[in-house]
């Protein structure tokens, strides 16, 4: 489905992504950590091109991310994704947040695009919020309205850059419980967080980076019980006593 | 001080005239420059952030220069210099048929100094307010331009209206100068009333009550815009 080969990515003379290979498979959840700055959230967004790179390739269900004859909002509106800081439109309620894009993308009729976001926000647990603006919502809430709004263009990917990081720990649960629901249901998913419960109970594979480069890709099972990397394993340490 | 005031002249047929006449062409001046200074300083404030390069730049030194060179400079420019440097059948028409010469003028001068302060306005709104959700909305498939008209401008626009009340008010009080072309606006006015009867005081507190008046629904209309597009409930918005 997701497809990295040999991804680098520079920010002038800093060399932020090095030689990134990875793959997930239709329906695999794929979690990736790793220290702050090692280049996580580029690494995601190279995915869906907001992050231009480079060197190399990566392919979203065969069509090439970086190939300058694709159709680039496209193949974004294939693949949902989900900030740290929510970023959503605060000066919508949360039925237009869900439903804008439905609107001027999926070229959906005001009232169908309404109808959708009614159904995916009650099941987000949110079906008495649809006029409620971002502002009157608490973080779990808003980042409960964010993944809606992805979800809202049946996307065949979800990507979630550290989804529960600004979240207070009594609001991370709602938000983690609507990602297990998604990945239990299919959803192919690539997840950086520092979630390792999240990790341990739906991951398939776990992605360690450090310093720009995938230095561990290994089944959920192997990654928590016998890491193959030094660095992979200060950092389980590190989380898991945190 | 021995100033007799005299406020009968308020009440005399001429006087009050030759006042509301006054208080009237501020009033349509100013409508009509702030209207020049929204249209041009959308137009340039969103080119400053447009992907066309050239756009940038265009918009970039219109802003320089007009935000730079003294608003009075600016008037007597387009009043008694640029006549006399297009080409002779243009300024002939400049000086002779163009109607209501100086009113054009003040409100083409002063609207342009204006509108290169309400594009930085604009551009500030884009760049700290409507900018950062770019990515959000891209990431939906809204293609650029769908994501600017859809999200960025109309966030960035909420974000600015309080200085764009001030900006709005200065160019009221900026209307004042087309005096200097001789536009018989209110100050102008009041002057000629000073100069009729010597009772300067009353004139021109009648002058100051006009301009507050007017500062004052300038100030309400722009807290209802506000209320109604939400603005205010945006900027109390946790972070
Ligand atoms: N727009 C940018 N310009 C310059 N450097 C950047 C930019 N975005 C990220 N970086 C740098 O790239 C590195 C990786 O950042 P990031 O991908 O955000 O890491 P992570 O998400 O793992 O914390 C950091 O050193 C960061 O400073
Ligand atoms: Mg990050």
């Amino acid at each position: 489905m997701i497809v990295i080969e040999d991804v680098h990515k520079s920010y002038g003379n800093q060399h932020i992504l090095r030689a990134c290979s990875a793959t997930v498979s239709l329906g695999e959840v794929v979690v990736v950590c790793g220290p702050s700055g090692s280049g996580k959230s580029t690494l995601i967004k190279c995915i869906n091109g907001l992050v231009p790179f480079e060197r190399g390739t990566i392919t979203v269900d065969g069509v090439s991310v970086s190939s300058p004859k694709t159709d680039l909002p496209a193949l974004r509106s294939r693949i949902g994704m989900v900030f740290q800081s929510f970023e959503l439109y605060p000066h919508m309620t949360a039925l237009q947040n869900v439903s804008l894009a439905q609107i001027h993308v999926l070229k959906r009729s005001r009232a169908e695009a309404d109808a959708r976001s009614e159904k995916i926000l009650a099941r987000v647990g949110l079906g008495d919020k649809r006029d409620s603006r971002p502002s009157q919502l608490s973080g779990g809430q808003q980042q409960r309205v964010s993944i809606a709004r992805a979800l809202a263009m049946d996307p065949q990917a979800m990507l979630f850059d550290e989804p529960t990081s600004a979240l207070d720990p009594e609001m991370i649960n709602e938000v983690l419980e609507v990602m297990q629901e998604l990945a239990l249901e299919g959803m192919t998913m690539m997840v950086v967080t520092h979630e390792m419960g999240f990790a341990q109970r739906v991951a398939d594979r776990v992605l360690f980076m450090d310093r720009g480069q995938i230095v561990e890709d290994t089944p959920k099972a192997q990654f928590f019980t016998a890491p193959v990397s030094e660095r992979a394993r200060q950092f389980l340490t590190n989380v898991l006593t945190h | 001080m021995n100033y007799r005031w005299d406020w009968s002249i308020l009440f005399k047929d001429t006087y009050m005239g030759w006042l509301w006449s006054g208080l009237l062409w501020t009033v349509i001046i100013s409508l009509a420059s702030w209207a020049v200074a929204l249209t041009v300083g959308l137009l340039a404030g969103t080119a400053r952030s447009a992907p066309s390069r050239s756009a940038r730049l265009l918009a970039g030194i219109y802003i320089d220069v007009f935000r730079n060179v003294p608003p009075l400079v600016q008037l007597f420019l387009w009043y008694f210099v640029l006549p006399e440097v297009v080409p002779d059948s243009f300024g002939l028409w400049l000086k002779r048929d163009l109607p209501y010469p100086e009113i054009v003028t003040a409100v083409v001068a002063i609207g342009l100094f204006a509108g290169s302060r309400v594009a930085e306005q604009v551009r500030a709104g884009i760049e700290a307010v409507g900018a950062p959700l770019m990515p959000a909305a891209l990431a939906t498939g809204l293609r650029p331009a769908q994501a600017f008209r859809l999200i960025v401008l109309p966030l960035g626009l909420r974000a600015i209206v309080g200085p764009l009340t001030s900006e709005f008010l200065i160019t009221v009080k900026l209307s004042s100068l087309s005096l200097t072309i001789g536009v018989l606006e209110l100050t102008a006015q009041s002057r000629h009333v000073e100069n009729y009867t010597f009772q300067g005081f009353e004139a021109f507190t009648f002058a100051t009550i006009g301009y507050l008046v007017i500062g004052l629904c300038v100030t309400g209309l722009m807290r209802f815009i506000d209320i109604r597009i939400g603005g205010a409930a945006l900027r109390k918005t946790p972070a």
